[in-house]
């Protein structure tokens, strides 16, 4: 609560002088990204002169995969990079590298989806009731994997998901969608930081963009990753999505614009007209009910942006979603850039992902309610957000209605997860308790067991 | 005037020997730059024994474009029958296609930049307009480097990495081949390290340049003296142990020449040693080239140095459906590039070596 006073106090300082101290303090910046479909605010930033509108010249880096891109910010050779969700907070409390690392602004929301080898889906898809036309009746519960795992068992081989970094929001969602399926994904602790510990699954990092071949090559039966990964191994035909991010836990942050904390209290300016940049690059990709999304395509395409084929990206950036193969769905909200407030960093956000590493044993031991809030707020800077969303519609360049002004932080729209559970930001440690598979109350990982 | 006209006639042929000995004189520089089927050529047209110039011409150049003829017809009907989870193997026309699709890119690349150029020379005029020229600044285009850009990298980091080598082997085997102490000394730890392939390297020197090029600013890059360290590492033992063999096969009579002049060492060094041992020597950089720019390729995929390597990779890690079109093509730009340094590096031993009849 202090530290959100006393930034809100620094910027409005810092706003009230006019002209040279508005300037960007480092106009030249490098900002890193890992080749994902929801690295396109970056990429429209840039080719369509946001960046350079604001008096910022950027140069974007692909990053090889996620350990180097936080490690790139936390050494400083990044300025920035595309994030995910989790590791600003993680590295705040430090699992992993302790540093530092805060947000002011979301890049998107979902985005992701769990797609099973074709091996896996074979013996899932008697366990999952058909509709009128004989296609699989979305969305579907984990615990149809339960024959898979069994077929496994009786093989005596372990049963290997991907994801992508142990923070990241795929790690929580594939735990929860199996969570909720009744599998239970194993945990964490001081000493182990495998996750695997009593785990019915084995759960493992592979970089994005290489889990299509180790999926191909069998090392793993199955992933939860970003686009264009799923819709990749389906023009491949070598996996079937099952579930996606609308299924398991919608409207969540996604992915963040992380920044150093050091870097920005130095340089207040450049994190604000960076962050206008980024949000008019947003407004522009969900402009006009999507109608940009084509264009973003070719654009993300290119070899240095994402890559992937256009006709692979197209898919989630404009609202279908294919399953099986031909099995094509509508799914409009797949990727949201700017719709529904996604960019404003909600406290209530991250205090879900705390949870989740609560649950999992990444934070080993009870915390109080208050932390969660405290900790929440140290990293999801929604002031900085919120003065530059003001300074553009102040200039004009965007509708006061779609940004959250007054807000407290907590999402008011009823969490739609696929066990329905219900998810009060205010009230972290009662969700903890509420949810079935996970650490509860002061329960921690010793050794290979629970104890408490 | 009759055609037969005894003064012409001698004037003709004094003409003809004339241009065939100019053509003698070009053959030696097409067969540096692998063009000896124009001698030939030449030579039929000028008219010298025709009938047998056809046999040289049939050998050096229609037979190699037969077999290159015969090569893309057998990719074409081979390759779409082969069929990988990125779609079939690309045939030629596929890969002729990438080709014009990255000279593109890099023409719309070139064209942002200018348009980048204009844009900042509009700013920086308004801002000394207004009086502000301090904020004037001069910035360099911050896109990605096109297909030729990264071409270029990888042709400096390789020459970086070889002049290098060439400049520890060279010295190192001078004295190994002049003193049979050095030479024992040195053999052992040239034959162990020899046989290291570049990416057993690799991490090793990825940590030295981390942990020892700490300076942020400095005129080469991390990945850059990586991967050109690497090429140093591996490609100086062909110079090496080329130079030591040629500086102790001299000819002994050469040796006693300088006893008896009572040369020094440097004079002896430079008058004697080294254009006696030039041949191999360059054999030695000549083969060091080459084992060079294949280590460079691999070196560049694993320390993301912007040149083909990385090229390769990213192409490999995007999964595109032209990927492996797009990896063809570089692997035909990297064999040509070979063959181009190959010949650089012939043309130079044949300025600088003389042949045994002098």
């Amino acid at each position: 609560m202090i530290r959100k006073l006393a930034f809100t106090a620094l910027i409005s300082a810092i706003a009230s002088q006019s002209g040279a101290d508005t300037l960007p303090e480092i106009e030249d910046l490098t900002l890193g990204f890992i080749k994902l479909t929801d690295m396109a605010p970056l990429a429209i930033a840039y080719e369509k002169g946001y960046f350079e509108d604001e008096g910022l010249y950027v140069t974007l880096e692909a990053q090889a995969n996620w350990k180097v891109l936080l490690d790139g910010v936390i050494d400083g050779n990044l300025h920035g990079a595309h994030m995910l969700a989790g590791q600003p907070l993680a590295a705040t409390i430090g699992f992993g590298t302790q540093a530092h690392i805060v947000t002011p602004f979301v890049f998107d929301l979902n985005g992701n989806a769990t797609t099973v080898s074709n091996e896996v889906w074979a013996l899932m898809r008697p366990a999952i009731p058909s509709d009128a036309e004989g296609k699989p009746v979305h969305p579907i519960s984990a615990e149809a994997l339960r024959p898979a795992l069994e077929a496994f068992a009786a093989q005596g081989r372990p049963f290997n998901l991907g994801m992508v970094f142990p923070v990241s929001t795929h790690n929580f969602e594939q735990r929860y969608w199996l969570a909720a399926g009744g599998i239970h994904p194993g945990y964490y602790s001081p000493d182990n930081s495998a996750g695997q510990i009593g785990g019915e699954v084995l759960l493992s990092v592979t970089p994005p963009p290489q889990m299509p071949a180790t999926l191909e090559a069998g090392t793993i039966s199955g992933y939860t990753v970003g686009e264009p990964w799923n819709q990749q191994a389906v023009a491949m035909g070598i996996g079937v999505p099952v579930a996606t991010d609308l299924d398991i836990f919608p409207m969540r942050a996604e992915k963040v614009l992380g920044l150093r904390a050091d870097f920005v209290e130095e340089n207040p300016n450049t994190v604000k007209a960076l962050t206008r940049a980024l949000i008019r690059a947003a407004m522009w990709l969900d402009d006009n009910d999507n109608a940009n999304r084509m264009e973003a395509v070719q654009i993300i395409s290119s070899p240095n942006y994402v890559g992937a084929d256009p006709v692979v990206l197209a898919n989630s950036m404009t609202g279908t979603f294919e399953y099986e193969k031909g099995d094509i769905r509508p799914v409009p909200d797949f990727n949201v850039f700017f719709r529904y407030q996604a960019n404003y960093p909600f406290t209530s956000d991250a205090v879900w992902y705390l949870t989740q590493m609560r649950r999992w044993g990444q934070i080993p031991e009870a915390k109080p309610d208050a932390w969660y809030t405290e900790t929440a707020q140290s990293v999801f800077l929604s002031d900085i957000y919120l003065d530059a969303a003001q300074s553009l519609v102040d200039d004009g360049l965007a509708p006061a209605e779609a940004f959250p002004f007054g807000s407290d932080g907590y999402r008011t729209e009823p969490s739609r997860a696929i066990d329905a559970l219900p998810f009060d930001g205010r009230s972290p440690n009662a969700y903890i308790d509420s949810l079935a598979i996970g650490l509860k109350g002061d329960q921690r990982v010793i050794g290979n067991e629970v104890q408490g | 005037m009759s055609a037969l006209d005894p003064a012409q006639f001698a004037d003709r042929a004094a003409r003809r020997a004339r241009l065939f000995t100019r053509i003698n004189k070009l053959d030696g520089w097409f067969q540096v730059l692998g063009l000896s089927f124009v001698t030939p050529l030449l030579r039929a047209l000028a008219g010298d024994n025709p009938a047998a110039q056809m046999k040289h011409i049939w050998r050096l150049l229609a037979v190699p474009l037969l077999a290159i003829a015969l090569f893309l017809m057998l990719w074409a009907t081979l390759a779409p029958r082969v069929v990988t989870s990125l779609g079939a193997i690309p045939g030629p026309a596929q890969v002729r296609e990438q080709a014009q699709v990255l000279h593109a890119d890099h023409v719309a690349e070139r064209t942002k930049a200018a348009e980048f150029q204009l844009r900042q020379d509009a700013r920086n005029a308004e801002l000394v307009a207004a009086g502000q020229a301090d904020r004037v600044r001069e910035r360099a285009y911050t896109g990605s480097p096109t297909y030729y850009a990264q071409i270029w990298t990888s042709v400096q980091t390789v020459f970086f990495g070889f002049l290098i080598a060439t400049a520890i082997a060279v010295p190192l085997g001078i004295l190994a081949g002049l003193s049979p102490t050095a030479n024992a000394a040195l053999n052992p730890l040239i034959q162990i390290f020899k046989p290291v392939s570049p990416l057993a390297w690799l991490p090793i020197v990825t940590m030295v340049v981390s942990a020892v090029y700490v300076t942020q600013d400095g005129v080469f890059s991390k990945s850059f003296l990586t991967s050109a360290i690497t090429v140093t590492l591996c490609s100086l033992w062909p110079t090496l142990i080329n130079t030591s063999l040629g500086v102790a096969s001299i000819d002994r009579d050469l040796i006693s020449v300088s006893r008896v002049l009572q040369l020094n060492t440097w004079t002896k060094i430079t008058r004697l040693v080294l254009p006696s041992a030039l041949p191999l020597i360059f054999t030695g950089l000549r083969l060091s080239l080459g084992v060079g720019w294949m280590v460079l390729i691999a070196a560049e995929m694993l320390a993301q140095n912007p040149g083909l390597g990385k090229f390769i990779w990213d192409e490999f890690q995007n999964g595109s459906s032209s990927s492996l079109a797009r990896i063809m093509v570089a692997v035909f730009t990297i064999g040509i590039i070979g063959f181009i340094l190959d010949r650089l590096m012939f043309a130079l031993q044949s300025l600088f070596t003389f042949s045994n009849n002098r």
